[in-house]
């Protein structure tokens, strides 16, 4: 999403806490929602937005709490719609900056059509999808990120569903922005906020969030060991490990692999470009994962530009009052044949 | 020589085709056409789901009635005096209905052994004495049609396609029809096509031409004008007058119109047709689904905007958990249900009444929406207006009812006045309202309706969500008392709407001993009833409801002073079951789901049954 809801005025001066309510946060203690509410807390002011141009909408979940802690303008709507419901507003309030908070069941099981719809009409929104692989206000059944396998309260032999790839979806829905990032990495997902807070159109990122009550550890592999990160960086061959001693290469049919430098050379190595208007190069690296590679790529996937939904509406509708001058309403109740009787 | 006209005071007419045979554009034209000429009329189409099926079989029969008088007429007519029926299909599915001695036009060169066959005759009926009590007229339109379009540059597909056009030219003729319409509709609607647009227009004028040639019609017919009330008059489909209510509630309210729509049948028409008015400032949205369609509607009504979403039952059940949503955000927002009918699928083109009890109750837990009922095609324009006037006023989803036989159904409406419309602009909160502080739920006194503070307000920064919300702060709360306080004001404040809304009138004798009660497109039969029935010397009342949720004030005390209370619905009893929970009124129902109009004579028939 673009910062359109910047204000000319100059700059806002507003700290993290100027972004906290007088709520009380109610995540378990030791939560991931933690310490991405307040990486997004301290996020905001570098948007320079005032406060009462952005918007958080939420469905519902553990993550679709968000918005009740935002100092701004918030709706906790209802399970899988915040896409939607966003649209609506962001459609009819360009001047408006939309954030949408979902969870890995909200935006990928019931409300999984919103969501592609919502990416694929490049609405002017920011998705932030907390993934923790589990449906946690619920306490334990599986999500659609489960891995294959994983025994939960509604899965006691395990779960047979193949899980959905949550980049993989939305480049395949052929989003705009498409980024991943982890719960505990302040820094990283902060660079991340601020890629997808300036593009415009529809961002959708992915963050890695540990559920320490019913799925702990699910992302310990990228969390805990970092060497596992694969950090996309445009225009840098693509290098991980601890020595930065792996990399990745595309073969011949269009997949990524790791290899190792020392032994194919760093010119063999994929050099990424999220700038890409195809996205089959990023769809081969969202099929990184823990279960191909025992690592992750995190950063920006694909950002590239193409008209916004919004825009596009608000130029039609400035074409037709230019053809047909504004809208009256006597006019119009008296088109078509009338006639007068005295 | 000119032949005799004679002068008749109503003509009912039915056009019946197969669905590829342009029988609703014929219809329309010839509705354009008395509408011009100053008759008071009403229509009815009545075509199937399938856009077109088997070619002559007796699905895929549509049809178009058309009822136009000298004087104030209420339905499209309950027989036909005169049938077009353009192959045996239609002849089979339509003869039931012709008026003893009525007149009976068919295209004889549809008459073939195989449309009969597909019809299910095993005689020709023009042959077998069977229509003896009809006036028929055989006519070989599809010959009469190429033969006359034999000079143009047309294949004779396209030839035969315009038998409907002679079939129009020849009704024309026989009713004394104005045609310059026609020509000039026809010119448009073919303009990149000009040869396809004269050949229409070259079939139009000769079936007019037949009509005076032909020594089979020996005489034209005359509907003098009728004499209606002074205006200026246009003709409208329920549908059409919803949408030019839709852009008058926004004009009028001063806020920007948000549409979230999904197509559905009979309420596409309204998406496609505000989908033209974005010089309006209307912003349509076609969405990915019905939820998708009203939570962007619930969106852009946060944002400030005059959200709305149409649909029809089907979809309006996929809707109701965002309307349960926009029930505890308490916020402006419209649902227009087209009822057509169920369940399922049922018969999409065809409408019922059967959605009351859905949006009066189907939703979880303790849900109140208000209810506004249409009662006719025109009338769905002020339907309109008064259901975005409560919606905004109170902060609450409003419900709208309508239905497929107004949705597609015609008459001359009576334009109103712009200036005379009335004020329904609302104000933004712009200040804290407590202390310094803002509190999303602290509500005015009179309405109980709460602040609607926009994105963009500064200072008045809030959370609203799903969960419970402490009275006046929004906080999400669990406390017993206030979750108890808040379902009993929502409840409170939907029904204190009955102070704002009119009372329920009564026509016909007030001091009958026999009150007929309706609600919604039922309105035009059973005033043509009651007006039937008082003619004959009965004496009975007629209360029509137009706001369901909540009822008038004075309806308990409109439904004490009759010994009866008759209630007719294009449902199993839905009306008439709230009637009875609410008052303990023993209400009698009379019920049918046929997928059709009442007839006013089978509503006169229950009416004196009780008297």
């Amino acid at each position: 999403m673009s910062t359109n809801g910047q204000n000319g005025d100059g700059l806002i001066q507003l700290s993290a806490k100027d972004f906290k309510t007088d709520q009380e946060v109610r995540w378990c203690p030791g939560c991931g929602d933690y310490a991405i509410l307040a990486a997004v807390q301290s996020f905001m002011p570098e948007l320079a937005i005032p406060r009462e141009r952005i918007v958080f909408i939420s469905g519902i979940g553990c993550a679709a709490r968000f918005p009740y802690y935002m100092q701004t303008y918030g709706m906790h709507s209802i399970h899988g719609r915040a896409p939607a419901i966003a649209t609506g507003l962001s459609t009819s309030r360009p001047d408006l900056s939309v954030w949408v908070v979902t969870g890995d069941g909200d935006a990928l099981s019931i409300g999984g059509n919103h969501l592609i719809h919502a990416l694929r009409r490049n609405v002017n929104i920011t998705i932030l999808l907390f993934n923790n692989q589990v449906y946690g206000l619920t306490k334990g059944q599986y999500s659609p990120t489960s891995p294959v396998g994983q025994r939960t309260g509604s899965t006691p032999m395990g779960s047979i569903d193949h899980p959905f790839n949550p980049l993989s979806v939305a480049l395949g829905a052929e989003a705009t922005f498409v980024a991943r990032s982890i719960d505990t990495d302040r820094k990283h997902l902060t660079e991340v906020l601020r890629a997808a807070a300036g593009h415009k159109g529809a961002a959708f990122v992915e963050v890695y969030q540990n559920c320490n009550v019913y799925n702990d550890g699910a992302f310990d592999f990228v969390r805990e060991d970092k060497e596992n990160r694969i950090r996309l960086e445009h225009g840098k061959p693509i290098r991980f490990g601890a020595e930065d001693e792996k990399g990745v290469r595309l073969r011949v049919d269009g997949s990524a692999e790791v290899v190792d430098v020392a032994e194919v050379g760093e010119d063999a190595l994929l050099v990424h470009d999220a700038h890409a208007d195809e996205p089959s190069i990023a769809f081969a690296l969202s099929r990184l994962t823990r279960d191909t590679v025992g690592a992750a790529p995190i950063g920006v996937f694909r950002d590239v530009a193409r008209p916004v939904y919004d825009e596009l509406l608000q130029e039609q509708i400035e074409a037709a009052t230019e053809k047909s001058g504004p809208g009256e309403l006597e006019a119009l109740l008296h088109s078509g044949d009338t006639w007068t009787i005295s | 020589m000119a032949k005799p006209v004679e002068q008749l005071d109503q003509v009912v007419i039915r056009f019946a085709g197969d669905s590829g045979d342009g029988m609703q554009l014929t219809g329309g034209r010839f509705t354009s056409e008395t509408a011009i000429l100053g008759n008071d009329l009403s229509t009815l189409p009545d075509f199937p789901a399938e856009i077109r099926a088997p070619a002559g079989s007796l699905p895929g029969v549509s049809g178009f009635q058309i009822h136009f008088s000298d004087h104030d007429i209420l339905t499209p007519g309950d027989n036909p005096h005169v049938l077009v029926a353009m192959n045996p299909a239609a002849l089979r599915t339509n003869i039931k209905d012709l008026s003893r001695g009525g007149t009976l036009i068919v295209n004889a060169d549809a008459f073939t052994d195989r449309n009969l066959e597909k019809a299910g005759y095993t005689i020709s009926p023009l042959g077998d004495g069977s229509l003896d009590e009809y006036q028929v007229h055989a006519v070989p339109l599809t010959s009469l049609t190429i033969e006359a379009l034999k000079e143009f540059d047309v294949t004779k597909r396209e030839a035969e396609r315009s038998k409907n056009m002679f079939a129009l030219g020849l009704m024309s003729w026989l009713f004394t029809r104005p045609t310059e319409g026609t020509v000039q509709f026809l010119e448009k609607k073919f303009a990149s096509k000009p040869e396809i647009a004269n050949a229409n227009i070259k079939a139009f004028r000769a079936g007019y031409a037949f009509g005076e040639t032909s020594e089979a019609f020996t005489a034209q017919y005359e509907v003098k004008p009728a004499k209606l009330r002074p205006g200026t008059y246009r003709n409208v489909t329920g549908n059409q007058a919803l949408t030019m209510g839709l852009v008058a509630a926004g004009v009028q309210s001063g806020l920007p119109l948000f549409l979230g729509a999904y197509p559905i049948t009979p309420a596409s028409g309204i998406l496609e047709e505000l989908s033209r008015y974005k010089h309006f400032g209307i912003r349509t949205f076609q969405a990915e689904d019905e939820i998708a369609a009203v939570g962007a509607a619930l969106g852009a009504s946060f944002g400030g905007a005059l959200g709305v979403t149409t649909s029809s039952g089907p979809g309006v059940v996929l809707k109701m958990e965002t309307i349960g949503l926009a029930v505890a955000l308490e916020l402006p927002l419209l649902i227009l249900d087209i009822q057509r009918a169920g369940p399922a699928t049922g018969m999409p083109t065809k409408p019922e009444q059967a959605d009351l009890l859905l949006v009066l109750y189907g939703r979880h837990a303790e849900s109140p929406v208000p209810v506004v009922a249409a009662s006719t095609p025109g009338g769905c324009f002020d339907a309109a207006i008064e259901a975005a006037r409560i919606a905004l006023k109170y902060r609450t989803p409003v419900f709208l009812l309508s239905d497929a036989y107004l949705a597609n159904g015609s008459e001359p409406w009576s334009i109103p006045d712009v200036s005379t419309l009335p004020d329904i602009s609302t104000e933004f909160a712009d200040q804290p309202n407590h202390e310094g502080q803002f509190q999303p739920y602290l509500r005015d006194a009179e309405t109980l309706a709460r602040p609607w503070a926009v994105p963009g307000t500064p200072g008045l920064e809030h959370r609203i969500g799903g969960l419970e919300k402490a009275d006046g702060t929004g906080n999400v709360s669990y406390d017993p008392d206030n979750h108890e306080y808040m379902v009993r004001i929502r409840a409170r404040k939907v029904a204190g709407i009955a102070a704002d809304i009119p009372e329920l009138e009564v026509g016909g004798d007030e001091d009958a001993d026999l009150l007929v009660a309706g609600w919604g497109g039922t309105y035009g039969p059973i005033a043509a009833a009651v007006r039937r029935v008082r003619k004959d010397g009965g004496k009975v009342a007629h209360a029509h409801f137009t706001h369901l949720n909540p009822l008038p004030r004075n309806t308990e005390e409109v439904l004490r002073r009759y010994d009866k209370v008759l209630v007719p619905e294009m449902n199993l009893g839905q009306l008439s079951k709230v009637l009875r929970a609410e008052f303990l009124i023993d209400a009698v129902s009379y019920n049918k789901v046929r997928g059709l109009p009442f007839t006013s004579g089978e509503l006169a028939e229950a009416i004196e049954g009780l008297l």
